[in-house]
């Protein structure tokens, strides 16, 4: 099913009349099946915009549409959606299987089903076995699961993750990644995954959304978002190591680095932001030559670093392309992979 | 004048300054005394901490404790003991005549209106507190669970209703029970006004006074214990019911849960640890019952002229305990380890069903 939201905004005002701009007008529209996610720093409102989804939250303004229905007033009940909690939310004193079936006992299904599709969820997040275990004997990644289990049993419109992977170890997380995917892609369900690690955002979802401080950056798929970032903040916050962004003039079409024209760009002449990325560089003979300050062998890849108009520039290249304690490079870097963005709106400028 | 007031205040300032200079500076004082003497232990190579085992030093923190609990508690407790088994005690001579073992308890038991209700009063402390026990402790304790979990959903006003719902708790029982026994009046009190208003004839209804039937007496005992007792039941709920984690709730209220299964399903097992201490310090202090009767009833127990007596087992053993006659003081005795040993097994009762239904 298809989810819209149109103009949402949330403002959470405080006792002394303080106001917080949690989500400010953000208009998406999820297709039915894939999965999006919902991507930013701290406090830029991911969950206020899940919660609101949800219902547990009241938007200020603003609509949500599940498919046609306009479900901005409905309670979360009645709303039919499966919420993963960042920090699951099990209930203690019951059983994992008593946790599954919890949401199934409050619909119409009958007793010998429920039982049954309480175990086919079971299984299908791989806690079969765990069922007469309460939360407290579950480690992390099998009380995640259970989550997982317990939202999507009642067969819920759209599942909610919020950052459901936060509290797991570094190679759970890859793991429950992958599952999440699995699960998703088994059941077709519309799905919005919450997280502010992209590097998560970027393997697991179809499009995902970046937000800052309650406002939408950019809305794509995640390749194309990293190629083509429709602005600084995006530009910098995905990618890792992160990409190189310095101040920079273009003049007579001429990109202006360390007082010698670095390429010709074509846009109007000013001072811009100036972004790239670090593995986008390639040594070439007839490249820009530079001084190298530092140098790192690791492995497969050198990472050199050296100065580009005073700031600290990093690039990433083939280990076979470089020399021990070599003094300086000449690199080159596809025009289409330089990002100029506007000093003002931060606004790309010679992309899309 | 101006200049005055800012001078005081200034001053005042440096008061306090000094104050807490003063005690900031003796901290630093005995940390560096302390800091000496573990040196100097270091160097003696003394090791007190280490000679000592744990419960030695346990000990030593507890005995303050101790010995005020063994004064005043434990060694009456033996002194009863030791009484059950004396026959005839006299108090003023210390003498006796003999002893028994269940001679004691054999008086109590087979004392008409200890258990077997007498032939002129149809009651016995027993029945009676039994009777209270199990009506008022599982009345009160719904109610208070009922009460906590509507001033918890309600917003305007919270603080309000929660200081009303505890002031019985700050309020003193005799004076309440003062108050019960004038609104249960026959004539002018406000429940049997209250009644008229209703059409029914209430000038002869009586519910504390003569005339009163054990049933209405027992009613008005009742209701008065468990108004009482609210108050602190409903504070401890609240406050538990205010330490859940509101994202149950919302997962709850997210897969449509009713209002009733939310609070037999969630609320009530999250605070069941509370709901069991609760109702067995409940299920003592109603065994225990003692001014609620004599505030509404008198030290007798009895409604003038009624035939029966409201008596409680502690008020029972209660007549016995001045002594004036030989034998009484074993008498009240055995009444109190027979109190003892009733409340033992009901505790133990409630903590084997508790390791099933309580979730800690
Ligand atoms: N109940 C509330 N009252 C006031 N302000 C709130 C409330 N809830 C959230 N906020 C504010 O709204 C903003 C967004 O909060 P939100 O919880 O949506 O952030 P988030 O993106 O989920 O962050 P995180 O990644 O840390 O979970 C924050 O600035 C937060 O302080
Ligand atoms: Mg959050």
């Amino acid at each position: 099913m298809e989810l819209r939201l149109e103009k949402l905004t949330k403002v959470f005002t405080n006792k002394n009349g303080q106001e917080t701009r949690a989500v400010d007008n953000l208009d998406i529209t999820i297709e039915s099946g894939t999965l999006v996610a919902l991507l930013g720093p701290s406090g830029c409102g991911k969950s206020t915009t899940l919660f609101m989804i949800a219902g547990l939250v009241k938007p200020t303004g603003g609509k949500i549409f599940f498919g046609e229905d306009d479900v901005t007033k409905l309670a979360p009940e009645k709303r039919g959606i499966g919420l993963v909690f960042q920090n699951y939310a099990l209930y203690p004193h019951m059983t994992v299987f008593k946790n599954i079936l919890f949401p199934l006992e409050n619909l119409d299904v009958p007793r010998d089903e429920a039982f049954a599709r309480v175990k086919e969820m079971a299984n299908l997040v791989g806690i079969g076995e765990l069922l007469d275990r309460k939360p407290s004997q579950l480690s992390g990644g099998q009380q995640q699961r259970v989550a997982i289990a317990r939202a999507l049993v009642k067969k819920p419109r759209v599942l909610l993750l919020d950052e459901p992977l936060s509290n797991l170890d570094a190679r759970l997380r890859l793991q429950m990644r992958e599952e999440i995917k699995r699960i998703q892609r088994e059941t077709g369900i519309t799905t919005i995954f919450v997280t502010h690690d992209q590097e998560e955002a970027m393997s697991i979802s179809d499009k995902m959304v970046v937000l800052d401080f309650g406002k939408e950056q950019q809305y794509a798929a995640p390749q194309s978002m990293y190629n083509q970032p429709g602005n600084l903040f995006v530009a910098k916050f995905l990618g890792n190591p992160p990409i190189n962004a310095f101040e920079a003039e273009v003049k007579n079409k001429k990109l202006i680095i360390n007082e010698k024209p670095f390429m010709t760009l074509n846009v109007p002449d000013g001072l811009y932001d100036v972004g790239m990325r670090p593995e986008n560089f390639r040594v070439a003979d007839d490249g820009f030559k530079t001084e190298i300050k530092d140098i790192f062998h690791i492995g497969r890849d050198t990472m050199i670093h050296f100065e580009f108009n005073g700031n600290n520039v990093r690039a990433l290249v083939d280990s076979d392309t470089m020399k021990v304690n070599q003094k300086s490079v000449s690199l080159t870097i596809k025009p289409e992979r330089v990002y100029i963005f506007d000093k003002q709106t931060g606004k790309v400028v010679n992309h899309g | 004048m101006g200049n005055f007031i800012k001078n005081a205040k200034e001053f005042l300032i440096k008061i306090g300054n000094a104050i807490k200079n003063f005690f900031w500076n003796i901290r630093r004082y005995i940390n560096k005394f302390k800091r000496k003497i573990s040196d100097f232990l270091d160097k003696k190579k003394i090791n007190p901490a280490g000679k000592f085992p744990g419960w030695a030093k346990a000990l030593v923190y507890l005995s303050p404790a101790l010995i005020v609990l063994g004064i005043f508690t434990f060694w009456p407790i033996i002194n009863s003991f030791a009484l059950v088994v004396y026959e005839n005690y006299n108090m003023t001579s210390d003498s006796i005549t003999g002893y028994t073992i269940f001679g004691n308890f054999i008086k109590v038991l087979t004392d008409e209106s200890f258990i077997v209700p007498a032939s002129h009063t149809a009651s016995s402390a027993v029945i009676n507190t039994l009777i209270i026990v199990f009506i008022s402790v599982p009345i009160s304790i719904f109610l208070a669970l009922g009460i906590s979990v509507a001033l918890n959903s309600i917003k305007p006003l919270k603080g309000f209703f929660q200081t009303v719902y505890f002031l019985p708790y700050v309020t003193n029982t005799i004076a309440i029970g003062l108050v019960f026994a004038y609104m249960f009046k026959t004539q002018g009190g406000l429940v049997n006004q209250f009644i008229s208003f209703f059409g029914i004839d209430a000038s002869e209804l009586s519910w504390v006074e003569t005339n009163a039937v054990y049933w209405r007496s027992m009613f008005v005992l009742i209701f008065y214990s468990v108004w009482s007792s609210l108050a602190f039941k409903i504070m401890v709920f609240l406050t538990s019911i205010q330490g859940i984690d509101k994202q149950y709730y919302q997962a709850a209220s997210i897969d449509a849960t009713p209002k009733g299964r939310i609070f037999s399903k969630i609320t009530v097992p999250l605070i069941s640890p509370m709901i069991f201490y609760i109702t067995v310090t409940s299920v003592i202090g109603a065994f225990k019952i003692y001014n609620a009767i004599v505030a509404l009833f008198g030290v007798q127990g009895t409604p003038p002229g009624a035939n029966y007596n409201l008596q409680s087992i502690v008020m029972y053993i209660y007549q016995f305990i001045d002594g004036s006659k030989e034998g009484q003081l074993s008498v009240a005795a055995a009444g109190s380890l027979i109190l003892f040993a009733i409340i033992l097994v009901l505790t133990i009762v409630q903590m084997q069903v508790s390791k099933k239904r309580v979730h800690y």
